[in-house]
């Protein structure tokens, strides 16, 4: 396990969501980027593969939740990073560190909207270019393609 | 979106392949930089057969989102549904009866072994051996009889309800399935006579679309493409769910990184199947086949997260609850799509004719990655 003191000394506006499957870690997206990098520098945590990237509509605000695990300790983290800014969503990418990021957050930009500062390449990646709006938001509606049941 | 087929003022060629082409296995879109025959750049086009699951499961119960789940990827339809059972199970605390547990492992492996039979043939055909294909495919075709007489459909198998199975198995399940595996045993040693041992084959494959241990972890390979790789990630063995914690198998781990490594990898856990196949198949408990559960399954208020190893890899459910009868937010963490993302990685710097045999070591199934 691992200890969350440590992960305050790193992150010190964070905290910790109680009940959780996996140890779950609070932020605000203006810290995910230093967070991150510790994350996966720093050979205490060593979190090296991230296997699930997903975007959140919460309604008032966005929430970006990463799963991250240790190949070596077998740590499990989770991060959920919020997006106060819905409107104009914005979060520092981590695909230099996580290659595999690179297509999740091209996924969350189509279908959430949104935007990561500094990502190489951040065009829709399932849908057209032309695309008005992003589907997966809670007050998205199309009457054309309808995807409600 | 479309690049036009033309050439650069460089002199590289970019060209189109797919989304209608054998070698992509459905409706992958590849655009292709190429410098004479060595391929520079690959780009993946992505959402031909979108149908955006994530957002239907949300007006979905969460006895009738499972069912979705078997069009992602189509080969482990079972174990798709497997995984959306367990965290539905999860949520609610059900505890699953013992035979339910044995049937769905059962199924679990023969699903595997149907999934890595047409990868096989497939492969095979990718490299321009046409005749195993027709091996492979009658050998799955044994497979999906069992599956239709147990389950009622050979492909889409929907067999799985929170808490256990929909209805208990055929009584002639356990006979044909154990024929089918001493039958199956014999033609793996075909298999390898045919195609393993190939020189050809061989050839085609060692030393091509090479990919080390801490890329294949940095891309969030998962399943055969990364165990190719030496890295340790099989959930059946990692976080052991149902009955995998009693059965005894190894994990299949090759260190090459190569294609053929990926190839001997797939090939060891068919064996490996079996002989979990083999431990189960005598000892099913008597008893119940299904938890008596509510008719209206709510979720506590929270999120929720599970992992199966499909075919492909590490297959992840999220679903987070508001306290409805649906859920606010699923994810589908699809093993293909991070794969798939290796693709460029590993094709840079090969010829043209090895990225369709690139391709066929990372056995794409589309749906799974468009979902």
């Amino acid at each position: 396990m691992i200890e969350q003191e440590k992960l305050i000394a790193i992150c010190p506006g964070a905290t910790f969501a109680e009940n959780s499957q996996w140890p779950t870690m609070l932020i605000s997206n203006t810290d995910w980027r230093a967070l991150a990098e510790q994350l996966k520098n720093n050979s205490e945590f060593n979190f090296d593969y991230l296997f699930c990237v997903t975007a959140l509509d919460a309604k008032t605000h966005l929430t970006m939740i990463y799963h991250l695990e240790s190949t070596t300790s077998r740590n499990i983290l989770v991060v959920k990073a919020k997006i106060e800014n819905r409107m104009n969503a914005e979060i520092p990418t981590v695909c230099d560190l996580w290659r595999t990021a690179e297509f999740h957050e091209r996924e969350a930009f189509d279908l959430m909207g949104v935007k990561f500062l500094n990502h190489p390449d951040l065009r829709r990646l399932f849908l057209t270019d032309d695309w008005v709006g992003f589907p997966l938001r809670k007050d998205y509606d199309d009457p054309i393609n309808m995807i409600k049941l | 979106m479309f690049t036009e087929v033309g050439t650069t003022e460089l002199g590289d060629l970019i060209i189109n392949v797919g989304p209608q082409h054998p070698s992509t296995h459905g409706v992958l879109h590849l655009v292709i930089t190429l410098n004479g025959e060595t391929v520079k750049k690959v780009e993946p086009h992505l959402g031909y057969i979108h149908r955006s699951i994530e957002k239907m499961c949300e007006s979905l119960t969460y006895r009738q989102f499972i069912y979705v789940t078997s069009r992602m990827d189509y080969l482990s339809s079972h174990i798709n549904n497997h995984g959306c059972a367990l965290v539905v199970e999860k949520g609610l605390q059900i505890e699953v009866p013992e035979r339910a547990q044995y049937i769905r492992v059962l199924l679990d492996e023969l699903t595997r072994l149907a999934s890595h039979q047409l990868w096989w043939g497939a492969m095979a055909m990718d490299v321009g051996a046409i005749t195993p294909f027709f091996h492979a495919f009658r050998e799955r075709e044994m497979i999906n009889d069992i599956m239709e007489q147990t389950c009622g459909a050979r492909l889409t198998m929907n067999f799985i309800v929170p808490g256990g199975c929909m209805y208990d198995i055929h009584p002639d399940f356990v006979h044909r399935t154990k024929e089918f595996i001493l039958f199956f045993k014999s033609k793996l040693c075909e298999y390898d006579e045919m195609v393993t041992n190939n020189i050809i084959f061989k050839n085609r494959m060692q030393n091509v679309g090479f990919i080390s241990r801490e890329d294949a972890i940095s891309y969030g390979c998962s399943g055969p493409v990364a165990r190719a790789s030496g890295v340790s990630c099989d959930i059946r063995k990692l976080y052991p769910y149902e009955v995998y914690s009693k059965v005894e198998f190894t994990e299949a781990i090759e260190m090459a990184g190569d294609c053929y490594a990926r190839y001997q990898v797939r090939m060891k856990e068919m064996n490996e199947s079996m002989r979990i196949i083999d431990q189960l198949i005598d000892n099913i408990p008597e008893g119940e086949f299904q938890a008596k559960t509510k008719a209206v399954l709510k979720l506590p208020k929270g999120d929720y997260y599970s992992r199966v190893e499909t075919a492909r890899g590490d297959f992840g459910v999220f679903v987070m609850s508001e306290g409805g009868t649906t859920p606010y937010r699923i994810k589908f963490r699809s093993p293909g799509f991070s794969n798939l993302s290796a693709l460029h990685h590993m094709v840079k710097g090969n010829k043209i004719g090895d990225m369709v045999a690139i391709m066929g070591s990372l056995d794409l199934v589309i749906p799974d990655i468009d979902r």
